[in-house]
């Protein structure tokens, strides 16, 4: 497939002159360098990535020896090799991606302990164990998307009409995340304008203000004109109605009926409110059409050819001429060694930390500070797409305090007919710890169980379901590298430096951890860095 | 923020709630998003080590491995796996703010006592 170098994400550059002092930069001093210049001319602000890097001169077919097939390894891959160099590719799975994984019906998993899962989702159907979304400002992630063909297509963060839910809130029932917000604005608003009104306020707001505070807390809580919320047609407006309006006959709408401040506190349902509020979960977020692993895919396509699979590197030793990885095959045995120039490793650190690798102290220590989070998703398939159906619910996610922490609908096929997968469980901290030590089909009955208490259609319509915990997956062993501030202050630096001819690059060698992008500007930052080395006399 | 770190953050919003310190399952798992519930060794070894070092203590071996606690010479040194599971080694978290000292030395005392044998020899 062609990749399009033209597209760019920065378009907004209004003098090429500008252009070629920041390609300049980026020539001489890496991507952050060229980031940092880019911010202090007030462009690129949203993201380190700045369209496709270019590295210019000759390697002489200098080699590079990438370990691991994730994202980093085969972004990598792909730019090494379109500058000129020679690249292979080690990794342990017999499948490209890394992370970057869907499990399709058909599919068979085999987890850490020996247990294994035949998924038997029907047609078209998948569950992304790993990555999901990708958020609009990982502009990388959607910049290699586009070049390499990846269809994308909306990811629902928010559903109005999904619920939220609570064991001892509203008798365990669901509320509907549209009532929740509007009653929970609606009562902030209405108590702070009471305040304001009480001239309790008066010696923080000041005569000029006041009056446009009591106007915002009326557009932001949904007020009636004596800033009062309660059940009215103000507040329908926002949180819905019991008989929405229609046409013809009795089509006159009913008020729904509002709920009181207390209980809306009391409830803790306006917690989840602040999740999409986060950066990270701002609209617009896409995933590819058809599962994640469109993505590896998609590399795949391109680079494929430079992998060598089920490769599990056991040992990488450095000399001042070369790298030389040690590995074995765990499909056959076989033993063998792949030596090269220089060697960009991008296996996990809870992985490469038990591996013999003859770096310096400094890059060891960093190598051994971070420990892998626990992470566990479950996805379940029911007969007929019944939250939808029954439920009105179109993509998006429902959040619990149940074990399952939340439920995600599938964001694409609306309205078909037929079968259809959602996110029945997705927890972290204890409690993925918990479901990991479950057998599997321990896992899913419990989702199934709990889930139900949200939707009881569960029950009947229920018929397969895949449990992935990430400590249990056999090429990651954990989720994602969780580091500590104090870890990142004394050892980060020295995980991203080059020593020797060894250079570092992950998810784990970023300030985005658990998403893609962040491995991505890893490897490409990691990649200029090399290169720069390479070329410099 | 990660995306996992979301959903921690959200578990501790949730957490809130006075009455979800009661343990809703006999063995006191999943009982609260962020601390730990077991009552005794055995449970804490069996809902959360056993995740990784599995139910028998054999560990498991993929592209890296978790290290087999069955007669391993290091656990004879009381403190070891105490200090492990408290701080953190490596890619293992460490759990001292999930589980109590208590629950620590529990757990530790139930490995110590259950693994300190031989494997069963398998069918040849
Ligand atoms: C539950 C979960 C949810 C997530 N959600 C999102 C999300 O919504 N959006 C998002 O963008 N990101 C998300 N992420 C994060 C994303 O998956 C990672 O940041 C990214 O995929 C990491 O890429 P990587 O190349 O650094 O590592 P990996 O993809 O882990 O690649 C490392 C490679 O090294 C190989 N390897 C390991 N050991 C060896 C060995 N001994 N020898 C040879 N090869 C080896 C592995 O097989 C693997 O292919 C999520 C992750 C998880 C687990």
């Amino acid at each position: 497939m062609q990749l399009q170098p033209e597209s760019r994400r920065v378009t907004d550059q209004p003098q090429p002159s500008r252009r070629d002092l920041l390609s300049r930069i980026g020539a001489v001093a890496g991507s952050s360098a060229m980031y940092l210049a880019m911010t202090s001319l007030g462009l690129a602000a949203e993201s380190q990535y700045s369209g496709p890097i270019t590295l210019d001169g000759d390697p002489k077919g200098a080699s590079v020896l990438i370990l691991g097939a994730g994202i980093a390894g085969m972004v990598a891959a792909l730019e090494l090799r379109k500058a000129g160099y020679t690249v292979t590719v080690l990794d342990y799975n017999a499948r490209p991606g890394g992370r970057t994984w869907t499990i399709h019906g058909g599919d068979t998993y085999t987890e850490l302990g020996g247990e294994t899962q035949d998924c038997r989702f029907a047609e078209g159907l998948y569950l992304n164990p790993g990555p999901w979304r990708i958020p609009y400002h990982h502009r990388g992630m959607l910049d290699y998307c586009k070049r390499l063909g990846v269809a994308l297509e909306p990811f629902i963060q928010v559903n109005h009409n999904a619920y939220l839910h609570a064991k001892n809130a509203f008798d365990g029932k669901p509320q509907r995340y549209r009532t929740v917000q509007a009653d929970f604005h609606g009562a902030v608003s209405d108590l702070l304008a009471k305040a304001v009104n009480a001239d309790t306020l008066d010696h923080t707001v000041s005569k000029d203000d006041r009056e446009s505070l009591l106007a915002s807390l009326r557009s932001f809580g949904g007020l009636n004109a004596d800033y009062t919320y309660k059940t009215g047609p103000t507040a329908s407006a926002r949180r819905g109605y019991d008989k929405p309006p229609g046409g013809g006959m009795g089509a006159e709408p009913t008020d729904s009926v509002v709920t009181s401040a207390s209980d809306v506190l009391k409830s803790g349902l306006w917690r989840a409110l602040a999740i999409a509020q986060d950066y990270d979960y701002q609209t617009t977020l896409f995933q590819p059409t058809g599962g994640m692993d469109m993505i590896a895919r998609a590399f795949a396509r391109e680079i494929g050819d430079l992998i060598r699979p089920n490769t599990k590197v056991t040992a990488i030793r450095q000399t001042n001429q070369n790298v030389t990885a040690t590995w074995t095959d765990p499909t056959t045995g076989e033993h063998g060694t792949t030596t090269a120039d220089w060697c960009l490793c991008t296996i996990p650190l809870s992985i490469l930390s038990q591996i013999d690798i003859n770096v310096a102290a400094p890059m060891q220590d960093a190598i051994n500070a971070v420990p892998y989070a626990p992470g566990m998703k479950i996805g379940l398939q029911f007969k007929r797409r019944f939250w939808e159906q029954d439920d009105a619910i179109y993509g998006g996610i429902s959040y619990t305090d149940l074990p399952i922490t939340q439920i995600a609908y599938p964001n694409s096929d609306y309205l078909h007919d037929g079968p259809g997968v959602l996110l029945g469980a997705y927890p972290f901290g204890p409690y993925a710890y918990e479901f990991t030590a479950l057998p599997p089909a321990e896992r899913i009955r419990k989702a199934v169980e709990w889930g139900a208490q949200i939707h009881p259609q569960y029950k009947a319509e229920f018929e397969h379901g895949i449990a992935i915990g990430w400590h249990r997956v056999p090429g990651a062993l954990g989720c994602y590298g969780q580091w500590s501030t104090e870890a990142r202050d004394k050892h980060y630096k020295n995980l991203c430096a080059l020593d020797g001819r060894i250079l570092l690059a992950g998810e784990h060698a970023s300030y985005i951890p658990a998403w893609q992008e962040g491995a991505l500007l890893s490897a490409l930052d990691a990649i200029t860095r090399l290169h720069a080395r390479v070329m410099s006399p | 923020m990660s995306a996992v770190k979301l959903a921690l953050k959200l578990a501790i919003a949730l957490l809130l709630t006075p009455t979800l310190a009661l343990a809703q399952q006999p063995d006191g798992s999943f009982s609260s998003p962020f601390r730990f519930g077991e009552p005794t060794g055995e449970a804490i070894y069996q809902n959360i080590c056993a995740g990784c070092h599995m139910p028998d203590g054999r560990g498991a071996t993929g592209a890296g491995a978790y290290p087999s606690l069955r007669q391993n010479p290091r656990l004879a040194a009381t403190d070891y796996d105490i200090a492990i599971i408290t701080r953190s080694q490596k890619a293992m978290p460490g759990f001292s703010r999930t589980l109590t000292e208590r629950q620590i030395a529990d757990v530790a005392d139930y490995i110590s006592k259950t693994f300190n044998t031989p494997l069963p020899e398998s069918p040849k």
